[in-house]
């Protein structure tokens, strides 16, 4: 399926991913044989995908597990492109006005306990999502709000049934984190067996964890996708610091680090390695934002906050930046290469995305001016991450200081640091972030509105939420997309809640010998690896 | 001598009591905790429900003395908890890493006494020779440079030689192999880790040793031997050598102590999985449990060192008489 945004979506597919050899790999054939090794910069928590958010449990776990729909393997870079896992054919259309989903399950379709996956199968697990017992953690319930029911008439179908129209169902139900699991193991063991035991579909067997060490997976010779996987297993060996992710692959102990590396890095590696070593880059669906806390004067007005987004320079910003961080994309409330995402034209018309810097600055110092708020003195809380908190915290100090204002940088370890923004809320303004798996605008830019979990800028603004309330209702992407833009202005412009920064760039380097794999816009995609396979004649 | 073991070891259980409470305490202190890392750390969706709900999961809502109590009370159930972040026993998480820094702790050791002893002796013997100067400024150099910064120096190196020479860049394994399953694997990986750790830990031993034997070399019973005619050699080693170790097998069994859960840099730089590397993603994840019980287990191992090293004094000066 191709979404509701057939046309665009090619487009944006073409533009997404830059990988240079990506066009190549797409026409060689795959090998079979060999073992991958990779490194994770990460730990493992539990085993349990739908309670948990880390990558560290996405990469070398999501081998073992199916899902209902996912990322089209072929075509990741696209946004907009899903395909059927365990269901069979194409991903459906809706019906009854938008508010029906039903899927027909996959024949053939086994857990690696030799038990056949069926619709049953998948209502457990989405209800156990959607639908969590009191007491059952689930972290991504809130982006299934729209959804009533989840039905199986039989063991072949499961229908899906909205409370209303909207497009963020399709995009929340390919969430890589959405495993099926075997309704018999939560019938039998309870919700927490998950977290400790592995009981998938996928395209590999679990072997064995070595805690703070690797996970090792083998082929599943009876995997539903014919012909795969191509490697007989994998390695995924936890090596939490960058460095060692660097050596690993220039030593040739892994092949690949699926996360991402700065630039620089990037450019040290291939200058060792050569063509021994495959470059793919991507707009990352994570981007750093500046969160004002509008429980502190003088930060409760407006023209403050618009002369704060007034002051940074996006775009030269960008151009500067990306050489030294992984960010790059100017951008506003969604996903840069989204079709609901604003075009340059766009933004350009935004505070603080205005073509002419100066006048920007002009009107930035003229509104502290009239606010009384010309010698502004405050504090960033900033997070102690290199990249990109530090380098963007260090750069948006320096824009602000164009404007004449005066600003110190409290940098924290992520405990204390999370602490000062949800919890004691002492701050004056906070870098934030917002990091999602599949490009879903719809859900992701709950973020700007005051009532969300996830603000913590301390305000309420009755307009942003119910332009967001239609925006949810929507069914019609024109539509979504206009309403879109009007939210877009009153949270980044008009108001300025909640400031963007840089979007982020990712950038991979693995061996070239590894091929088949093609970046994504997120490090939590398209990590199943049944469509990798290692090219004998380049190891 | 016995009656003096028991006796020390009933003195153990105090100060257990009150590094558990510090511990305790002072993890409490630090802002922020494990379900605010672990739903919040991503950037994903998560809401105040969800932190409540893990905080009860994990019995961060109890008050403070029910929290000690259940840390402490496991001490006589034989039940370590649960790792906070895991979810998996501690002890299991613990007893797991144990070996690895166990292994890394005697190879790093034996690296030290092997450079260490030698050449603090022939440093006091040559003293004042050029010998002499060549020892101190390797063991000062030892004492300057960081042994994670040798550790980066090792692994780049033997990246950038290997390419040069052979054309293919090869570096320690980063995966842990146990000696008994492939002890060549095992050797590959952890002799670069000893020889950086254990170069800084012999520059201490080695300046300590040959103060300790110029000091002795100066006593009236070595004068004695000399004057005796014994042979330089025997003098050295019978009679100079036993009595001035006892300060270098305190810094010795110390600095062993110390290797058990202080490798925390070296370790990340080789991605060996051990008790240095646990202690600092326990602590950035703020899993209070297994931070509680590691440093447990750094407290008993300093605790079990400092008896041993009394012991061994006991037993390298016979004058030395505990009751």
């Amino acid at each position: 399926m191709r979404f509701n945004y057939r046309s665009v979506a090619a487009a944006v597919a073409l533009g997404c991913a830059v990988g240079t050899t990506q066009t190549a790999l797409a026409q060689e054939t795959p090998q079979r044989g060999g073992i991958l090794n990779f490194v994770v910069p990460s730990t493992i928590p539990s085993y349990d995908a739908h309670r948990e958010t880390t990558f560290g449990v996405i990469h070398p776990m999501a081998p073992f597990y199916s899902l209902l729909i996912r990322v089209n393997p072929a075509n990741p870079a696209s946004p907009t492109d899903f395909v059927c896992d365990v269901c069979d054919g194409t991903v459906p259309e809706p019906t009854d006005g938008g508010t029906v989903y039903t899927f027909k399950i996959r024949d053939g379709v086994k857990f690696h306990d030799g038990k056949p996956l069926d619709a049953y199968d998948v209502k457990a697990t989405y209800d156990k999502i959607i639908f969590p017992p009191e007491g059952v953690p689930s972290s991504r319930k809130a982006f299934f709000s729209m959804v009533d029911a989840v039905e199986a008439p039989d063991a072949r179908t499961v229908v899906f049934k909205l409370k209303y129209p909207s497009g963020a169902f399709v995009p929340a139900l390919a969430t890589p984190f959405n495993w099926i699991y075997s309704k018999k193991d939560l019938d039998e063991h309870g919700y927490e067996w998950h977290t400790k035991n592995i009981n998938g579909s996928g395209p590999f067997l679990f072997v064995q964890e070595q805690p703070g060490a690797f996970v090792e997976g083998k082929r599943n010779p009876n995997y539903h996708h014919e012909g795969r996987p191509y490697i007989d297993g994998f390695k995924a060996i936890q090596a939490p610091k960058m460095a060692v992710n660097l050596q690993a692959i220039r030593g040739d102990r892994a092949a690949a680090q699926f996360r991402g590396f700065p630039p620089k890095a990037v450019d040290d590696l291939v200058k060792a390695l050569g063509d021994k070593i495959t470059v793919q880059t991507s707009d990352w669906n994570c981007v750093l934002l500046t969160t004002i806390n509008q429980n502190r004067k003088p930060f409760d007005d407006a023209r403050v906050r618009r002369a704060l987004t007034l002051a940074v320079d996006r775009w030269g910003g960008s151009q500067y930046l990306s050489k030294i961080a992984i960010v790059k994309t100017v951008g506003g409330v969604a996903f840069p290469n989204h079709p609901l995402a604003a075009t340059s034209e766009e933004l350009q018309q935004l505070a603080g995305y205005y073509p002419d810097l100066e006048k920007s600055r002009e009107m930035a110092r003229k509104l502290l001016a009239d606010a009384g708020q010309s010698n502004l003195k405050f504090e960033l809380n900033n997070r102690g991450v290199d990249q990109p908190y530090k380098v963007v915290g260090t750069w948006l100090i320096d824009q602000w200081k164009q404007v004449g204002l005066d600003v110190t940088q409290r940098v924290q370890p992520s405990g204390p640091f999370y602490d000062t923004l949800r919890k004691k809320r002492d701050f004056d303004i906070s870098m934030d972030f917002n990091c999602q798996s599949v490009v879903n605008p719809i859900a992701d830019v709950t973020k700007w509105l005051g009532s969300a979990g996830n603000n913590f800028g301390g305000y309420e603004d009755p307009i942003l939420e119910e332009l967001y309330d239609n925006l949810a209702r929507e069914g019609d992407p024109a539509k979504q997309r206009k309403i879109l833009r009007q939210y877009e202005e009153r949270a980044l412009s008009d108001q300025a809640h909640l400031l963007v920064t840089l979007w982020w760039n990712r950038i991979t380097a693995h061996r070239s010998y590894f091929k088949g794999w093609k970046i994504s816009p997120s490090h939590y995609l398209d990590q199943q690896l049944d469509n990798v396979w290692l090219d004998k004649s380049l190891m | 001598m016995s009656k003096y073991i028991l006796h020390r070891l009933l003195l153990t259980i105090p100060t257990l009591f009150g590094a558990a409470l510090l511990v305790f305490l002072l993890m409490r202190a630090v802002p922020g905790d494990v379900c605010e890392i672990r739903l919040f750390g991503t950037g994903l969706y998560a809401d105040q429900e969800q932190l409540d709900q893990c905080r009860d999961k994990l019995g961060l809502n109890k008050p403070m003395p029910l929290q000690f109590w259940d840390f402490v009370s496991g001490y006589f159930t034989g039940d370590l908890g649960e790792s906070m972040w895991t979810g998996k026993p501690v002890a299991e998480e613990i007893g797991l890493r144990f070996q690895l820094s166990m292994q890394l702790a005697i190879m790093a050791t034996a690296v030290a006494v092997i450079i260490a002893i030698p050449l603090g002796i022939i440093s006091a013997v040559k003293q004042n020779t050029w010998i002499d100067y060549l020892v101190r400024a390797f063991s000062i150099a030892g004492i300057a440079i960081p042994s994670f910064w040798l550790g980066i120096v090792i692994i780049l190196g033997l990246l950038i030689i290997t390419q040069a020479w052979f054309g293919i860049p090869w570096m320690p394994p980063i995966e842990y192999v146990s000696p008994f399953e492939d002890p060549m694997e095992n050797l590959a990986q952890l002799i670069w880790p000893a020889v950086a750790t254990g170069y800084r830990y012999s520059a201490v031993a080695t300046r300590m040793t040959r103060s300790a034997l110029l000091e002795v070399l100066r006593e009236d019973y070595v004068r004695t031997a000399r004057a005796k005619g014994l042979l330089e050699k025997v003098i050295i080693n019978r009679h100079a050598l036993k009595n001035s170790l006892l300060p270098v097998v305190t810094i010795i069994a110390l600095e062993f102590a110390f290797l058990m859960g202080g490798l925390v840099v070296t370790e990340q730089v080789f991605n060996l999985n051990g008790l240095g590397k646990l202690f600092v993603e326990a602590v950035l994840q703020h899993d209070f449990t297994l931070t509680q019980q590691l440093v447990m287990l750094v407290v008993v191992i300093f605790v079990l060192t400092n008896l041993f090293i009394d012991i061994m004094y006991a037993w390298l000066d016979p004058r030395i008489r505990y009751s």
